[in-house]
């Protein structure tokens, strides 16, 4: 018999990465029901998940699959608007925060993925070219494109906040 | 993961940025438990509770209280047991504890003698879950002995087995094993320390 270790554990150790991979991917309003709906179908499966498996791919995987789910079904709900609603800060997210979401929101879908499974998931560019299609190459080049493009957007307002808050 | 194609510097970069605050992960955990709750998928849920006797860990599954452990008995170490004989699908989730941790709140303000929960004593079989039958059997501020339990459960050399049940006994306080006593009128063992026993018997009397 295999033991696992409580799920609240689970929870508490990568409950950070997976709201943030949500929030790289969707922004931070629709990250929510995102990591919730991940976490429920971790808690569901977790009993048979494999004992030596990366239990931080495997949720960064499912919440990939949330994402998709929460995209499609976003986009049948949606209805031609006059005016745009303007999107509400999460509680708790800083100036700072939110210009990385912009920045993220603002590159191509590819890009994004990659900086959000690669760069705050944790997973091998093999397993983010299993996830979305092509080749591990592509999606390094996908995620390098995409680091570049947000030094240059993001990374210059984070600086310029650093040596605000240095001052 | 393969770490050595990270760039740490971006890593980081973004990682320290995007921290989400401790609130939101709290809130969205209360949410989990929740919908964990309601779609029948939370095995066993559990809080902690201060009393007068330390912390003490209260777990229940759909069927009722579990186990209540005191510190002395390391509340990590009880939630990892129970992950191997019963389920891992266990989360922190006070709500179904809330009868429980008011009952016994009650229990320690001496407003309450006896506990109307439903228990889960589904682990505990045979003589044990007798013995344990034996033991809810003791009203409040009375004590008895070992060898007395023994006898009601009519096996009058199991005094041995009493002292076992007393020992396991998943439910302290609930299911009252600090109200067994020796027959020389010295107190006895207790997994919660003898200190906590005193405690609860000084409670009781008190009453």
């Amino acid at each position: 018999m295999t033991v696992q270790e409580p799920f609240e554990l689970v929870v508490a150790r990568h409950g950070g990465t997976v709201l943030r991979v949500c929030r790289a991917v969707l922004g931070p309003v629709d990250a929510d029901d995102a990591w919730s709906a991940t976490f429920l179908s971790a808690l569901v499966a977790y009993p048979q998940l494999a004992p030596d498996s990366n239990v931080e791919a495997w949720l960064v995987t499912i919440a990939h699959r949330k994402a998709i789910d929460h995209t499609r079904a976003t986009s049948r709900r949606a209805v031609p608007v006059d005016v745009l609603p303007e999107r509400a800060a999460s509680p708790g997210a800083d100036a700072r925060d939110l210009d990385l979401w912009s920045a993220l929101a603002a590159l191509p879908t590819k890009q994004r993925q990659v900086v959000a499974y690669h760069h705050l998931g944790g997973l091998a560019y093999a397993q983010v070219a299993d996830l979305l299609g092509g080749t591990a190459v592509a999606a390094r080049r996908a995620g390098a494109d995409g680091i570049a493009t947000l030094r240059r957007t993001y990374g210059a307002t984070a600086s310029a906040s650093n040596s605000r808050r240095q001052q | 993961m393969t770490s050595t194609d990270l760039d740490p510097e971006v890593r980081d970069l973004l990682v320290t940025a995007a921290h989400p605050a401790d609130l939101d992960l709290a809130r969205l955990h209360t949410r989990l438990a929740a919908a964990a709750e309601v779609t029948g998928v939370l095995d066993v849920a559990y809080r902690t509770l201060d009393t007068p006797v330390g912390t003490l860990l209260l777990a229940a599954t759909e069927r009722g209280l579990l186990r209540v452990a005191f510190a002395a008995e390391d509340h990590d170490a009880v939630l990892a047991s129970i992950a191997a004989r019963i389920s891992p699908r266990i989360l922190h989730a006070p709500v179904r504890l809330d009868d429980a941790a008011r009952q016994l709140g009650e229990y320690f303000e001496r407003r309450r003698q006896a506990f109307d929960l439903p228990l889960d004593l589904s682990r505990s079989t045979g003589v044990r879950r007798a013995l344990l039958g034996q033991l809810r059997a003791i009203e409040y501020g009375r004590t008895a002995s070992y060898a007395a339990i023994a006898v009601a459960a009519g096996s009058p050399r199991a005094v041995r087995a009493v002292g076992s049940a007393c020992a396991t006994n998943p439910l302290p306080v609930v299911v009252p094993c600090h109200r067994v006593v020796r027959s020389d009128g010295t107190i006895g063992q207790y997994l919660g320390g003898t200190d906590a026993k005193r405690t609860l018997l000084r409670l009781e009397s008190a009453a």
